[in-house]
């Protein structure tokens, strides 16, 4: 019965940020742009895609196996980590988490149908365009070390967003070890 | 030697000044978005000048004679005498003798009437208190909306008479301001943060704004999509396209002096690599930079036979130069281990970038012919520097009590200025063109 409400709810959230977006675009006064902004494209929140179920459990049949734990929630798998960190203008993955990239590589070459979006971040300090690249950079290394363990590249996407869009404010080392990382992003 | 604005001596009129600047600020419907102007720091020998209250209506749309006063302050190159609160006509005889006395070598004097087609007359006379002697005179007739630019043009003109180099107050800066996580404003302002529109409103980030060489667009980068898109922005029509939209990343924009090309640096190879596009029509990128490292932040040298980059190519972010075709590659710094962003003065004589040395990030300019490296700030987390048109400021952001503000200073690093919006982080300046 979730599956009749859930189509709603999908739906509504990026309806509601062309909303919000249209009407930010009406109260502006851009006095050098007669026109409204072009509605601003809200990227949906990781947290409000649901995550397509692996597989739809068979419906209304006698079974009595007990549910197949989703590694990926699984709190005692190394696949509820997804995020590696780097340091100061660093792009090399540290030894502590090797074994957690490898964990995701051995998941995704034995589920052919699952594909991920790696996104890399930087620390605030110096230059945006630099920390772009070098976010860029984090991604791509996470990716080139799924690919060697055989994952396809095409399941593979990378995006960097530099220092836009930190975990941890605050200007302190700790905020910053924070946000200088690739996060991986399951579709 | 440092002054700070604080009521002290010499610095109390220009406190006046600010405040009643603030004041006429606060009162505009636009305040929300104007940027504060605050002095920090003023060299020794500098021009002294007087600038006299002009002959005015107390209820001016716009304190031209004040605007004037802060312009010149800012410049870096004038040390303002107290010209105390009479107004002078423009046409009122001058008692050199007295004015030179009070220490002043120059004077300006000048008048705002309002004509009565509701628009105002603006005049104004310098004077060389030594010689005894008129520089420069001047009329204008400006709207409302023209008032700020009349006194920019004037502070311009006297830039121009007493050093001989063109003033850069009649131009405009663009920058971003971010309010919390989902809410940033390309906004675009007089050169003193005065007069300040909203071009792009994005629940996104907006970032590298630069100017077209003819001041009419702006490119930069947008993450309305979900990853970094390169768009050409028309300013007057609202028009925006995206130039750069290629797979992977696009981002920071550069434009060549003819405005024909942009740089940009594109990952359609994997790393971040430059290239030129198009400027105004969709193209195929074609890849000036084959490094297999991070190679970013290009910028054109005024005479288009250089372009400057930023790349880790030799293990850690430098400054690197190359031909427009990117042969005949250069490195241009070596100290340190971090130096980004760089920006190439007017005459090409000059770099400026961002080095980071014992943890501070500051604005550096070098001097290419002599090498010689000096730190033009006092802030430790600066960004984005940007040349005035004459070369004679930077304006960077940086931040000041936890804020991203805009901060100018000359080249020589007498002079510092800081421009703080009264909320939201302001980042990422980049000043425009000479304007006609």
């Amino acid at each position: 019965m979730n599956s009749l409400y859930r189509p709603t709810r999908i739906m509504s959230l990026p309806a509601t940020a062309a909303v919000a977006a249209l009407l930010a675009g009406c109260a502006a006064t851009p006095v050098e742009q007669p026109k409204p902004p072009a509605p601003v494209v809200e990227r949906p929140a990781p947290a409000a895609a649901p995550a397509p179920a692996p597989a739809p459990a068979p419906v209304a049949r006698i079974d009595v196996a007990p549910k197949p734990i989703d590694p990926l929630t699984d709190p005692k798998s190394l696949l509820v980590q997804r995020s590696v960190f780097f340091d100061f203008d660093k792009y090399v993955i540290k030894p502590e988490f090797v074994p957690m990239v490898e964990a995701h590589g051995t998941f995704l070459v034995a589920n052919r149908g699952r594909s991920i979006v790696i996104e890399g971040h930087a620390d605030e300090r110096g230059s945006r365009e630099y920390n772009l690249a070098l976010g860029q950079r984090r991604a791509d290394a996470v990716k080139s070390r799924l690919g060697l363990l055989g994952v396809p590249a095409a399941r593979v996407e990378t995006v960097s967003f530099g220092e836009e869009r930190p975990r941890a404010t605050g200007q302190t080392e700790e905020a910053w070890a924070q946000n200088r990382r690739a996060d991986i992003v399951y579709r | 030697m440092t002054l700070t604005v604080e009521p002290r001596g010499a610095a109390r009129w220009l406190l006046h000044a600010l405040f009643a600047a603030l004041l006429a600020l606060v009162a505009l419907d636009a305040a929300r978005a104007q940027l504060r102007v605050e002095v920090t720091g003023v060299g020794s020998d500098q021009f002294p000048l007087a600038v006299a209250s002009f002959q005015r209506e107390a209820q001016l749309p716009e304190p031209v004679d004040e605007i004037i006063r802060a312009n010149l302050q800012r410049a870096g190159l004038f040390r303002l005498v107290d010209p105390g609160g009479e107004a002078l006509a423009t046409d009122a005889r001058v008692d050199h003798g007295q004015w030179k006395a009070r220490g002043a070598n120059a004077l300006v004097v000048g008048s705002v009437a309002r004509l009565p087609d509701g628009r105002f007359d603006v005049r104004f006379r310098l004077w060389d208190t030594v010689k005894q002697a008129q520089l420069d005179a001047a009329s204008f007739t400006a709207s409302t909306a023209e008032l700020r630019l009349s006194a920019h043009r004037i502070s311009d003109r006297i830039h121009q008479s007493l050093t001989g180099e063109r003033g850069v107050f009649a131009t405009r800066i663009a920058y971003v301001v971010a309010q919390g996580r989902n809410a940033f404003e390309l906004q675009i302002a007089d050169a003193d943060g005065g007069n300040a529109q909203t071009a792009l409103r994005s629940r996104e980030p907006i970032m590298s704004p630069t100017w077209s060489p003819d001041g009419t667009q702006l490119a930069y980068v947008s993450f309305e999509t979900g990853k970094p898109v390169v768009y050409v922005h028309t300013l007057a029509t609202g028009q925006r396209r995206a130039a750069a939209n290629f797979r992977g990343s696009n981002s920071a924009p550069a434009w060549s002096p003819d405005g024909r090309l942009l740089a940009v640096a594109l990952t359609l190879s994997g790393t971040t690599q430059i290239y030129t596009i198009d400027a105004q029509r969709p193209s195929t990128p074609r890849r000036l930079t084959n490094s297999g490292a991070i190679d970013t932040e290009p910028v054109w040298s005024a005479d288009g036979r250089l372009i400057y980059f930023t790349s880790d190519r030799g293990g850690s972010p430098q400054i690197y130069r190359m031909a427009p075709d990117g042969s005949a590659v250069q490195r241009i710094t070596f100290n340190g281990d971090y130096a980004v962003s760089p920006r190439i003065s007017p005459d090409g004589r000059t770099l400026a970038f961002v080095a980071r040395r014992n943890g501070r990030f500051q604005v550096h300019t070098l001097d290419l012919a002599s090498g010689a490296e000096i730190a033009i700030t006092d802030t430790v987390a600066d960004e984005s520097p940007s040349f005035a048109p004459n070369g004679r400021l930077l304006l960077y952001a940086t931040e000041f009590n936890g804020r991203g503000i805009l901060a100018s200073a000359s080249t020589d690093a007498r002079v510092r200025t800081r421009l703080s919006g009264p909320v939201g982080d302001v980042r990422e300046p980049t000043w425009g063109p000479f304007i006609p």
